[in-house]
């Protein structure tokens, strides 16, 4: 098992030559049954576990994984953190997910690089200010806390913005100081040796090819490395979901895209925070190592692919240009494209079912990675409970039926524009 | 990304706009099962890796909806036809 991280652990280990660290998780073999199987470890799948075993005591747990843990959106995404939404279905569960990053790194010994250096949402009309007053108030009720901010003060804090464009001129922003970003990756890494620490098996290398059904139940998994029996069965793999559900006759209200994303060269300390710019589909933000994360929309067609196409490139950088024209000067190092789970409202689902002994999660669209804490203690508790929690509660499969859908921003049930 | 329109030939994907899955048919809103058959017609969805039949609408060209085929897993398109096949005709 990985020690404990301390400035104690560093120091011994300067000193006998760094030779006495350890793999900070076991490379586990597949049992032949656990009481909780978790597929998929990515954030969500092994945030769960790690809070199964934490929260719920269930520590018989393994999260298979097919290729190596973190290779999927948890390594794709552009790492921001924020619980910056409207509904009251869904703004306190982010909200939850925000102080539990603000805890992460304590609770987890591992340095996830947790960044609160605030978003600014830019308003360019008196109409997007009412909508982003209203989204404020929201967020204060939630006690998220958010700022309105006029064109002066945005001016004063990024400068270098196209405040005067003729389109979409600035005239303010909603500010959320204790939204940021975090470490992608170190965010997983942090989570399996936290879980694994508390005896949960990450089994790499392991694709789950069907179920295990007994009169009608999920009773466990038929993977590339045997068959695995579990008590539960728990679903998280955003946009495989539907290419694994598809083995139990059943279809989701989810659509899977193609979301990409981009860096630039690595510059001085440029941005304050991160600055979306909604009319433009730019978001921005600066990495730790100095390039430029950024991104926009979905390309918009259903793809399995992980990559996308020119036009949305394009797109992304007019935004880009459009915003703050010295962007122009940058090199772009890298685009990547990755596979998101757009649902039917743009909300996600966290639920029991729909099949004895099976717990999905899933729809997290284009925002799974600030929900990474929150998603993984209420699937926990979900999954230990058999019963949602308040947090999640309007996260049910089944909002669909009734009519209770989360459409945060009311474009109805086209995922393409969510 | 291009798509070979029937009436205006391979074009960039960024002259056409997505609507999705061609697949689904508007169910009876008279037969008795019509809101289960709404409720999968509106958000269910086979969401398939590989071949998907779904409607592009070739806004920047021709203004014809098209039913393309494509490989979800590739990009690749596999056929193309125009959505209402009594318009398929191209004009001499």
């Amino acid at each position: 098992m990985s020690a404990r991280y301390s400035f104690l652990s560093l120091i011994s280990n300067a000193l006998n030559g760094q030779t006495g660290w350890k793999p900070a998780w076991r490379d586990a073999h597949p049992k032949p049954t656990y009481d909780v199987i978790i597929v998929g470890g990515g954030g969500h799948g092994l945030a769960t576990a790690y809070y199964l075993a934490k929260e719920h005591g269930i520590r018989n747990v393994a999260v298979l994984e097919k290729g190596h843990i973190g290779s999927g959106n948890a390594g794709r995404n552009t790492t921001i953190i924020r619980s910056n939404y409207l509904l009251p279905g869904n703004e306190p569960f982010y909200e939850w997910s925000m102080k539990l990053w603000e805890g992460l790194e304590q609770d987890l010994n591992y340095n996830a690089m947790v960044s609160q250096r605030g978003i600014i949402n830019l308003i360019h009309s008196d109409a997007q200010r009412d909508a982003y007053a209203r989204r404020g108030n929201a967020m204060r009720l939630a006690g998220a806390g958010s700022e309105l901010l006029d064109a002066e003060t945005v001016r004063k804090m990024c400068p270098f913005l196209n405040f005067d464009n003729a389109r979409f001129p600035i005239k303010g922003g909603l500010m959320q100081s204790r939204a940021g970003t975090a470490r992608h990756d170190a965010v997983v890494w942090g989570y399996a040796r936290g879980a694994d620490r508390l005896g949960v098996d990450i089994i790499q290398n392991c694709e789950v090819t069907g179920f295990i059904r007994d009169n009608g139940a999920v009773v466990g998994v038929e993977t590339t490395r045997g068959a695995i029996r579990a008590g539960k069965v728990a679903l998280a793999v955003a946009g495989s979901t539907s290419r694994l559900t598809r083995h139990l006759d059943l279809r989701m209200p989810l659509e899977s895209h193609v979301l990409q994303a981009f860096v630039s060269e690595g510059l001085k300390p440029l941005i304050p925070g991160v600055i979306t710019f909604g009319m433009g589909h730019f978001y921005v933000s600066q990495s730790d190592k100095g390039g430029l994360v950024f991104g926009g929309d979905i390309d918009g067609y259903n793809s399995y692919a992980q990559r996308g196409n020119m036009p949305v490139v394009e797109d992304v950088l007019e935004g880009g240009m459009a915003l703050m024209p010295m962007i122009g000067r940058l090199r772009l190092l890298r685009s990547w494209g990755g596979l998101v789970d757009m649902s039917m409202d743009g909300s996600p689902i966290i639920d029991v079912g729909p099949l004895p002994g099976l717990y999905l999660n899933t729809g997290w669209n284009y925002g799974g990675f600030k929900a990474t804490p929150a998603s993984g203690w209420c699937f926990a508790y979900t999954i230990a409970q058999d019963r949602a929690h308040d947090f999640n509660g309007a996260f049910r499969l089944d909002r669909f039926r009734t009519g209770n859908i989360l459409d945060e921003k009311g474009v109805g049930a086209q995922p393409n524009l969510h | 990304m291009r798509i070979p329109c029937p009436y205006c030939g391979s074009r960039d994907a960024h002259e056409f706009a997505y609507l999705g899955d061609a697949t689904l048919t508007r169910p009876d809103p008279a037969a008795p099962d019509a809101a289960e058959a709404f409720h999968a017609y509106t958000y269910l969805r086979e969401n398939p890796e590989g071949a998907h039949r779904e409607y592009w609408y070739h806004a920047n060209g021709c203004r014809r909806w098209l039913v393309v085929t494509r490989n979800t897993k590739t990009h690749e398109i596999l056929g193309v036809e125009f959505a209402r096949p009594s318009t398929d005709e191209v004009p001499a």
